[in-house]
């Protein structure tokens, strides 16, 4: 069943600032909790923690790799171990420690949160952009990779995170971006939201795309398209069982992430349908490229990252459905 | 390539700059002055006193190379490079906006006379070290000047280029540290104390010539001194001021990243007078 059939979207807080927030109340409650931090943590927030539990909050200075490092370490030592930085310098320059120290030991205490993902942190330009992060922690063996659309499901996953038997990727955002869900929703790590019904189409979104594909529905509701929306908000394990159903019912899915379309979400859902019931695709995603410096809106614009592009894409998959 | 000129013209070519600076991340409403306003009289020696190169010829292969590690600090290049003629003077103002050539961090997709594409710290040391290499391959007697930030020296790449340079004897390559004690989350030595510096670097292999980086004339002898040392790369401990220049910016960790007001662009183009 959908959650609700009309969407009002008010703009939230940031993912990074949920998560700052999460983790300082997690912090308050379970005294293994520790965070590294490289010289970001006013950026990442978290700085919440920092302030109220110095002595578990690591500061690493610029230096990525032996933070993660540093995290498995303690995470193999009965610490839960958050260890965040923006999350193109966490996943690029930590990414052999992720693997061999992290990953391969199946160090479940680990926690990576990568923060100012994606192109909609704007004016810094494409070295600070994160877009391959999700096609690298995917690509860790035993890993589970969340990516949360709203300062609700941020919350909510980044305290399911914690206690989650597996070492978890958190991508999150610089942006403020729309409320999604209603305060109280909850979410199962590995169980996509079926946010609206539909039938011609299934619009399978992540992250900031979340709430495109919610106004994309809307424009193609008036057009007489019936487009089902779902968030996957869990990139790894993936939902197979209603991405299966999705394809079965509608038979078009349109894939929309804020990355590269090579090694994304995209690729992992047309593995999942070319195995189950293969269907019409199309992908929404940053194309081959590194983006520029530009405001948040005029890259999202400009990438083809806005519900505009959705809605296109979505009419294509119908189209080639006849 | 730009004609010599006094240490006071350089001074005053400095203060110039520095409206520049101020003014374009004030347009753009972003950015790092703090770390820009510290490497002014760095970038202005290399560029109008020290270095061989040609506005006209970007590409010349005998070109000295400077490379800015610290990427986020490229106001201060961008300031530069239009000076010298490289880039349009009156586009600064569009720096970091849509279209515009002066992006955010060095992008050579834009400027192809920005020598590498930085803003992911650490990596400036190691491209200059291939650089240098190439010249002593190719016998050609180009230079290489890498300017590394603090803070940036925390990562452990710069270290294993440190310890590569001198074991190569890569005596072409001169490394300079902005060492303006500020980093991004607070003061260097709260976040991760880098002292002894100098001795840091004396063990792993490199001459060091520490100096005040805003005392142009001892910019000069530095990198002189420094093209006399054979057989070990030359690295400048240069103490700095962040935010040089502005009074409310010296020394204050939230102009790190945080572009001035409108008002605060009026007031630092006061000072800078
Ligand atoms: C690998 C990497 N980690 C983190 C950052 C984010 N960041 C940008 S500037 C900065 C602080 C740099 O300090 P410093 O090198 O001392 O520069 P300066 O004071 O000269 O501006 C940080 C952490 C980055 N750009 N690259």
């Amino acid at each position: 069943m959908a959650l609700r059939t009309t969407f009002e979207l008010k703009t939230g807080m940031a993912t990074r600032e949920a998560f700052g927030k999460a983790l300082a109340a997690l912090g308050r409650e379970d005294s293994r909790i520790v965070v590294c931090d490289a010289d970001l943590s006013k950026s990442t927030y978290t700085s919440l923690f920092a302030k109220e539990f110095p002595d578990r909050f690591f500061e690493c200075g610029i230096a990525e790799a032996n933070m993660v490092g540093i995290g498995a370490g303690l995470a193999s030592a009965g610490k839960i171990a958050f260890v965040s930085s923006f999350s193109c310098f966490l996943m690029n320059k930590g990414f052999e420690q992720l693997r061999v120290a992290v990953a391969y030991p199946r160090l479940a205490a680990f926690k990576a949160v990568g923060t100012h993902s994606g192109i909609s942190i704007g004016e810094d330009g494409p070295s600070q952009m994160s877009v391959e992060d999700l096609g690298l922690a995917c690509s860790l063996p035993g890993f589970t990779v969340l990516s949360p659309a709203d300062e609700v499901a941020t919350m909510a996953l980044v305290r399911a995170a914690a206690y989650h038997p597996a070492p978890v990727f958190i991508r999150t955002g610089r942006a403020k971006v729309p409320i999604v869900y209603q305060d109280g929703q909850s979410f199962e790590i590995g169980k996509a939201v079926e946010l609206i019904e539909g039938s011609d189409v299934a619009i399978l979104a992540t992250g900031l795309m979340v709430a495109e594909a919610i106004r994309a529905q809307e424009t193609l509701e008036a057009e007489g398209i019936s487009a089902r929306v779902l968030d996957i908000h869990t990139i790894k394990p993936l939902d197979r069982e209603a991405i299966a159903r999705a394809a079965a019912e509608t038979g078009a899915l349109v894939v929309a992430e804020e990355h590269l379309v090579d090694g994304g979400l995209g690729v992992r859902v047309a593995q999942v349908v070319a195995g189950t019931s293969p269907c019409v695709m199309e992908f929404v995603g940053i194309q081959d490229t590194y983006a520029e410096s530009a405001t948040p809106e005029q890259l999202l614009d400009k990438y083809g990252l806005l519900a505009r592009d959705v809605a296109e894409a979505a009419r294509k998959a119908v189209g080639r459905k006849k | 390539m730009p004609s010599a000129k006094s240490p006071e013209e350089l001074q005053a070519l400095c203060k110039g700059l520095r409206r520049d600076i101020v003014r374009m991340i004030g347009a753009a409403k972003s950015g790092h002055p703090g770390g820009a306003l510290s490497a002014v009289e760095i970038l202005v020696t290399l560029y109008f006193d020290v270095m061989r190169h040609d506005p006209k010829n970007p590409a010349w292969e005998d070109r000295d190379r400077c490379i800015l590690s610290k990427g986020h600090g490229v106001p201060v290049l961008y300031a530069v490079l239009a000076e010298a003629g490289y880039t349009p003077k009156d586009a600064l103002n569009t720096l970091r906006k849509l279209g515009s050539p002066y992006q955010g961090h060095p992008d050579k997709r834009f400027i192809p006379a920005l020598e590498a594409s930085t803003g992911s710290l650490g990596q400036g040391l190691s491209i200059g070290l291939g650089m240098a290499l190439a010249a002593r391959l190719d016998g050609r007697d180009f230079r290489t000047y890498v300017i590394l930030g603090d803070g940036e020296i925390q990562e452990g790449q710069v270290w294993e280029g440190a310890m590569f340079a001198a074991f190569h004897k890569v005596d072409n390559i001169v490394a300079i540290v902005d060492y303006n004690r500020i980093q991004l989350d607070g003061f260097v030595k709260d976040i991760m104390e880098l002292e002894p510096l100098a001795a840091k670097w004396q063990g792993f292999g490199w001459h060091v010539i520490e100096l005040d980086g805003h005392d142009i004339p001892a910019l000069r002898s530095a990198f002189a001194e420094a093209a006399s040392v054979k057989g070990k790369p030359s690295v400048l401990i240069a103490h700095t001021v962040k935010g040089k220049g502005v009074s409310f910016m010296e020394n204050n960790p939230k102009f790190h990243g945080t572009a001035p007001t409108p008002a605060e662009v009026e007031l630092a183009l006061q000072e800078l007078q």
